[in-house]
């Protein structure tokens, strides 16, 4: 094989055989709303811990449905609970009970 | 009066003097549990507080809740009669039945079954005034007490005439104790009827007798009718522990052990324990409870939370779902601070300290001249009207003021509370105190009443006055700073659960309104006022069922039909807004637009 140098980065954009999904329907049944995301992104714009650092529910989300968990922990782990994205969500999603939710059940194994 | 029995004694007496034994035993051991796992200084304050001018305000308080019931009577008259009568009645029978011992057969005191049955040992000798005189209370008491229980028999067919929409499912121990109660009376009423021609009575055990002498004269009658009440007084007293009844003796606990300033400090050990063994069960707090609306809702209040608890069950998905408005705890006539029982269940679950605020770098912190800070909080830069429309005011009032978190916030930390995490809130809780005490404000103003239970209670802020801007714009008002326009608006004002209930501000924003324009009523309001639904208390409601909740208080503000709907509450206000068909404003609001 020549060596040109570079070579195809592997996708880690999708990869569903990575998803824990025992864990993923775990958080559904917590937080039934977590289907309902259609990353509109206005939890994140709204968010006051987003302000001082990254944190962002929509990139979270879709972190964990692509079975990037430990990213999406490090994204949530900044979260105050204040609620704004709560009373924003178009989808009325309880996000508070999903961020919740994630952080208890992806963060078992990391403890 | 004379002895009938040359030893003061029958084996029908057993039923009622084992239960009586069995209970008097399980007090002192509960008790006497209670008091032991309360902390050094708690049980030193206890003491203290055993001090003849404490004492005299606990025993006040015991006889005002304990036999009197006031707190119900304010509620509902009915109601209040048949707690008062059962209690008050059956209380001065066994005063009065003790006095009669005394006077009459002194030679039996302290034998626990003999005031009880007193009627059935001794026979009338002679008629004398006093005896008449203790014969008529003894009847007067056993029928203002049959009347409650008759009152009480007619509230499990139509509660509503007893003002009571719903009542508490009861569970077997409290069906077992329900029923022996019920039968105790009558009961008792019968025995002494049929010995009343030979003991003595009244005018209504006396004409009992009269009305069912041939079938009394033969004396044979009258034993197995004793024995069914002391059988019914034993059947009560096994069941106290295992019934909702159990709050009769230990109300009395918990009134001493909150006169002496003790508080809950964890969801199930002393305090907390005497709270919920004083559960009476009554299911107030079922009509009270704003998710009463969502019919499957109705088993998360508050009773049954508690209950679950006392059974030492899994109460997590009521205590989560609970929207912590306190409307129950305003409404309990006995005074069980079940927010906070729920509030430390959610503690021991979740204060993992799962969350991590080391972003929050002290560099926000900036010194400035001005005396009042200005802090809005998240839920008030999700409706920036609101602080525009108080910066207006303050702008006319010549105020100058600082913005603490112009940049975006950092939470007060009680949502993060609310949720259980106290770790997590204590560090929002210190980097918020730091940024505060450094700005060299005297005034903390807030326009959120979430933020300002929190800064209130829990950030010790000495030196700083902290003020929620419906009380601010209220004094702007009255000292002169501002003036308003009158016009011809009506409004009706929605109470804030954190700013009513949970931090006793209800008249300042009233006189606001009422120097504006016409403010009109709703039924339920003040301490009384329902939830909007958007409670961040409640952690895993979802959003319909919030929403039905919306809906409800909503009609309940509009009974009156005024023209403006207005809170004081940034979170009141994104909730109605959507649900509302006319306008939703906030007071501050309301001020600014009439300013003149």
């Amino acid at each position: 094989m020549n060596n040109f140098g570079y070579s195809i980065s592997p996708s880690s954009r999708i990869d569903l055989d990575k998803r824990d999904n025992d864990k993923f329907t775990r958080i559904v049944l917590l937080e039934p709303g977590f289907r309902k995301c259609m990353a509109c992104g206005l939890c994140s714009s709204t968010c006051s811990g987003a302000n001082f650092t990254d944190v962002s529910l929509r990139r979270a989300i879709e972190m964990i449905q692509d079975g990037q968990e430990k990213s999406a922990i490090v994204l949530l782990k900044g979260c105050m609970l204040c609620g704004k994205c709560n009373i924003i969500c178009p989808r009325g999603i309880n996000t508070r009970n999903l961020i919740r939710n994630i952080l208890k059940v992806y963060m078992e194994e990391l403890q | 009066m004379k002895e009938r029995f040359l030893f003061g004694y029958d084996p029908f007496v057993l039923p009622f003097t084992l239960g009586m034994v069995f209970i008097i035993l399980y007090l002192l051991v509960g008790t006497a549990r209670i008091i032991i796992s309360l902390t050094h200084e708690e049980q030193i304050s206890l003491l203290k507080s055993l001090k003849p001018k404490q004492l005299f305000k606990t025993i006040k308080d015991v006889i005002t809740d304990c036999l009197l019931h006031i707190k119900i009577f304010k509620r509902n008259p009915l109601l209040g009669y048949m707690h008062f009568s059962i209690a008050f009645g059956w209380f001065m029978l066994i005063v009065v039945g003790h006095i009669e011992v005394m006077l009459y057969t002194p030679q039996r005191n302290g034998i626990l079954y003999y005031p009880v049955f007193f009627r059935y040992f001794v026979m009338e000798t002679q008629q004398t005034l006093r005896g008449a005189f203790f014969f008529f209370l003894m009847d007067l008491f056993l029928l203002m007490v049959l009347s409650g229980i008759a009152l009480a028999i007619f509230k499990r067919f139509r509660s509503r005439a007893l003002g009571m929409r719903r009542t508490t499912k009861l569970k077997i121990g409290d069906t077992f104790a329900l029923y022996s109660l019920w039968a105790i009376f009558p009961l008792r009423l019968l025995a002494e009827s049929f010995t009343a021609d030979i003991s003595g009575g009244s005018f209504l055990t006396k004409s009992i007798n009269h009305l069912v002498h041939g079938f009394v004269s033969n004396p044979d009658n009258a034993l197995p009718i004793w024995w069914c009440y002391s059988i019914a007084l034993g059947v009560f007293l096994f069941a106290l522990p295992f019934s909702r009844y159990m709050h009769i003796p230990t109300e009395i606990l918990l009134i001493f052990l909150r006169n002496a300033g003790i508080k809950a400090t964890s969801f199930r050990n002393g305090y907390a324990e005497a709270e919920i063994y004083s559960c009476s069960r009554c299911g107030i707090c079922i009509d009270a409870c704003p998710m009463g609306v969502n019919l499957g809702d109705i088993k998360f209040s508050t009773v049954y939370t508690i209950r679950l608890l006392r059974k030492r069950e899994n109460a997590l998905e009521g205590a989560e779902k609970c929207l912590m408005c306190n409307k129950c705890v305003e409404v309990c006539p006995v005074g069980i601070n079940s927010t906070q029982l729920k509030l430390l269940y959610r503690q021991s679950f979740n204060d993992t300290g799962d969350h991590d605020f080391s972003y929050l770098s002290p560099q926000n912190i900036k010194h400035n001249k001005e005396k009042i800070l200005y802090y809005a909080g998240c839920m008030t830069h999700l409706a920036p009207a609101i602080y525009l429309s108080l910066f207006k005011i303050l702008k006319k009032a010549g105020i100058e003021y600082n913005f603490m978190d112009a940049d975006g916030s950092i939470c007060c930390g009680r949502p993060l509370m609310l949720s259980g995490d106290f770790k997590g809130a204590s560090q929002l809780i210190d980097k918020n105190k730091d940024i505060i005490l450094n700005s060299g404000c005297t005034t903390l103003l807030l326009s959120c009443p979430i933020c300002y239970k929190v800064f209130r209670e829990e950030y010790n802020l000495q030196g700083i006055e902290v003020v929620h801007h419906s009380v601010y714009i209220n004094d702007l008002l009255n000292s002169g700073k501002i003036k308003v326009d009158r016009v011809h608006e009506s409004f009706v004002f929605h109470d804030p659960c954190e700013l009513g209930r949970g931090s006793n501000i209800y008249n300042e924003p009233r006189e606001l309104l009422s120097s504006i324009g016409t403010l009109k009523n709703s039924p339920e309001e003040k301490g009384e006022s329902i939830c909007c639904g958007g409670s961040l208390g409640s952690l895993t409601m979802q959003y319909e069922r919030r929403k039905r909740i919306t809906e409800h208080s909503l009609s309940m503000l509009y009974t009156n039909n005024p023209d403006t709907l207005v809170t004081a509450c940034p979170l009141c206000l994104k909730t109605f807004s959507p649900v509302n068909s006319k306008r939703t404003v906030d007071i501050a609001q309301v001020v600014s637009e009439h300013l003149i």
